[in-house]
């Protein structure tokens, strides 16, 4: 079967991280690495790895458009938007890492069978990837949910610069996509880096404003999207059953990552990169079944 | 004579104390005592600042909006000062507004290692044409060569001063000494401290941190703050009067200002607790101090058991909901702990009816 050609802009954590597990992945080969300084931790694993790498940034594609069919930007929010006006001409597809408010938002538990048509992927954030999910699975049973709030701690050494940078953008795309997929009229996230040794696991708590859940009902749909999620993200977790009080369902999560590139406590940036490797996957199935259907 | 900045937070970290209910009402009447008494900023909003309003932290009586128009109205000559924590405030959806509705002195606040995520809030406000500090929280979690390290970024993103918080009342004065002098020695820009009276140091150290060149301290009336409160304003100001600094405030009005606020914004008067006493010790966000007491009656856990548990693991300001998730593991292992206590005295019954 013939693998689907990817390259990925941005040298950082995630990016690195999303290099080693499209080693692994049978769907997927990285044809090019590009970051902007050939010193970087990123490029040299990449260069160890035996990965074709480039400092040349997104003119890296500009020259050699052949050597992908699709971009992984894991660059920063701004860069992404001058980036997708680039790839968008060259007929790319792109499967944007960043917090940039362009594209629909992909949640792979919930419209990864639309990724068929669509050139443009916005993984969301990383509090996003963990709670959309269980927001759509309460607003589901619960339509017009009043208000719905995420707070997210993750460890300050998952926090790369453009993580720190992009507060804002996180704060706005992830309450975009809790309003979106859960239907509240009301959404707040909220992010917390925390640099305690040893480093923390990220953590996401839900609350939702819903009047007498059925709360069995409720644990039963929650525990059947946990099983969907986990089965792109192999260290998603329930802390505990959801719960009822002072008038919000109460739902805790634990990510933790695969120790790709990152320690394991990095499950923000393992739960985006899970996610986005599960969308350009699909993709390389799909174009594989068009194939066929063209022999 | 030399001059100490005071920035009263009565209005902002008070509302801790009483979960975040503070009424327009006694917002302007703070306002107005404060403001006839010459207080020089006056912090108002919510505990954790502006945005902060949360089921997590706790849901404000009133939006930040009314706060702050409200205080905005009644500080004539006082200037209006917030709090504003990246994470929770955004620049677009709220910063943009607080100018707007006329807040003149804008402090943006990090965990005391992450002074990197200031950076663009911090760039906003002085782009704006603000009065701008950086803030450090927890700053007892740090040593003293890294918050001058993460001090030297808030300058660099254009900080005109730093105030560094004791947000755990974990200081003693020798601590603060260390630190202020530090920060002063590689800052070319003023240094503030703000305390909390955890282990009784609030005045204490408030003083070692101006007579190791601090030029800016907060203080709340009656010490109305977080956990065991803040430094006592009137008292810190009697007492750098006396010590020969100036500060600009009417202590007699300032007085005035005390019996107001104990009268009109306090359910009772902050005192150091036990379960502040061991915040303190074990360095535990002041802040926490309300939903720790709620969450062990909910849960019948002790305290104490709390306390030490979000001191081993670290846990900083924001992150409320973890005191839950503590409270639900010890419950479950008590309840594990029961369950192999039932098994073993089955096995002896069964010995016994063997």
């Amino acid at each position: 079967m013939s693998v689907l050609k990817v390259a990925i802009l941005g040298s950082g954590n995630i990016g690195t991280d999303l290099l080693i597990k499209i080693q692994r992945s049978e769907y997927l080969e990285c044809t090019l690495f590009i970051g902007r300084n050939l010193s970087s931790k990123g490029v040299a694993k990449a260069i160890s790895l035996g990965i074709k790498v480039s400092n040349e940034g997104i003119n890296a594609i500009i020259k050699d458009p052949d050597c992908c069919t699709l971009v992984f930007d894991a660059t920063s929010a701004k860069d992404a938007i001058d980036h997708w006006a680039i790839l968008e001409k060259a007929g790319k597809t792109v499967v944007n890492m960043t917090p940039a408010k362009i594209g629909d938002l992909c949640i792979p538990a919930l419209n990864l069978n639309y990724a068929v048509d669509q050139k443009y992927f916005n993984m969301v954030t990383c509090g996003g990837q963990a709670a959309i999910p269980i927001a759509n699975a309460i607003g589901q049973m619960y339509p017009n949910m009043e208000y719905i709030e995420v707070v997210s701690s993750i460890s300050s050494y998952s926090a790369g610069p453009a993580t720190r940078l992009n507060l804002d953008e996180y704060i706005e795309t992830t309450e975009a996509g809790l309003r979106t997929f859960s239907g509240a009229k009301k959404a707040k996230a909220i992010l917390i880096l925390n640099p305690a040794v040893p480093c923390i696991d990220m953590q996401t708590t839900i609350f939702a404003r819903v009047k007498d859940p059925d709360m069995e009902a409720l644990t039963l749909a929650i525990n059947d999207m946990v099983k969907m999620i986990r089965s792109y993200v192999p260290g998603y977790q329930l802390l505990f059953s959801p719960i009822y009080q002072n008038g919000h369902v109460l739902i805790m999560i634990k990510v933790q990552g695969n120790g790709d590139y990152l320690p394991k406590y990095a499950g923000n940036l393992d739960i985006i990169n899970c996610a986005a490797i599960a969308v350009a996957e699909k993709c390389a199935k799909n174009v594989a079944i068009a194939a066929t259907a063209n022999l | 004579m030399k001059h100490i900045l005071i920035s009263d937070p009565t209005l902002r970290d008070g509302n801790h104390a009483v979960s975040h209910q503070l009424s327009a009402t006694q917002v302007k009447i703070y306002c107005e005592a404060a403001n006839s008494a010459g207080v020089p900023v006056v912090e108002v909003g919510h505990g954790n600042g502006l945005a902060a309003s949360s089921i997590q932290i706790g849901e404000s009586l009133e939006t930040d909006q009314v706060l702050l128009e409200t205080a905005r109205k009644y500080l004539t000559n006082s200037k209006l000062g917030i709090h504003v924590i990246p994470g929770f405030a955004t620049i677009q959806r709220d910063l943009k507004k607080a100018i707007d509705w006329g807040v003149d002195v804008i402090r943006v606040a990090s965990h005391c290692t992450e002074a990197d995520i200031t950076q663009r809030h911090i760039g906003y406000a002085k782009e704006k044409g603000k009065e701008t500090y950086g803030v450090l929280m927890m700053t007892h979690m740090a040593s003293p060569e890294l918050l001058v390290e993460e001090a030297q970024k808030m300058e660099l993103y254009g900080a005109d001063g730093i105030i560094i918080m004791d947000s755990a009342g974990a200081y003693f004065p020798v601590d603060v000494t260390e630190r202020i002098t530090s920060l002063v020695a590689c800052l070319s820009i003023p240094v503030g401290f703000h305390a909390h009276n955890n282990l009784g140091m609030a005045i204490a150290n408030s003083i070692a941190a101006i007579e190791a060149g601090a030029t800016i301290l907060d203080g709340s009336a009656r010490g109305f703050g977080a956990g065991a409160g803040n430094a006592q304003l009137e008292v810190l100001i009697a007492v750098i009067h006396k010590m020969g600094f100036t500060t600009g405030i009417d202590l007699y009005k300032m007085l005035d200002a005390a019996d107001i606020a104990e009268k009109e914004l306090m359910p009772f008067v902050p005192a150091i607790k036990s379960e502040n006493i061991l915040s303190g010790i074990a360095g535990v966000f002041s802040g926490f101090s309300k939903h720790i007491d709620m969450i062990s009656k909910q849960y019948n856990v002790d305290q104490r058991e709390l306390y030490v548990e979000l001191g081993r693991r670290k846990v900083i300001a924001g992150q409320e909901d973890l005191i839950m998730e503590i409270a639900q593991d010890i419950v479950s292992k008590r309840n594990n702990n029961n369950m192999i206590n039932l098994s073993s005295d089955y096995k002896t019954n069964g010995k016994h009816a063997g």
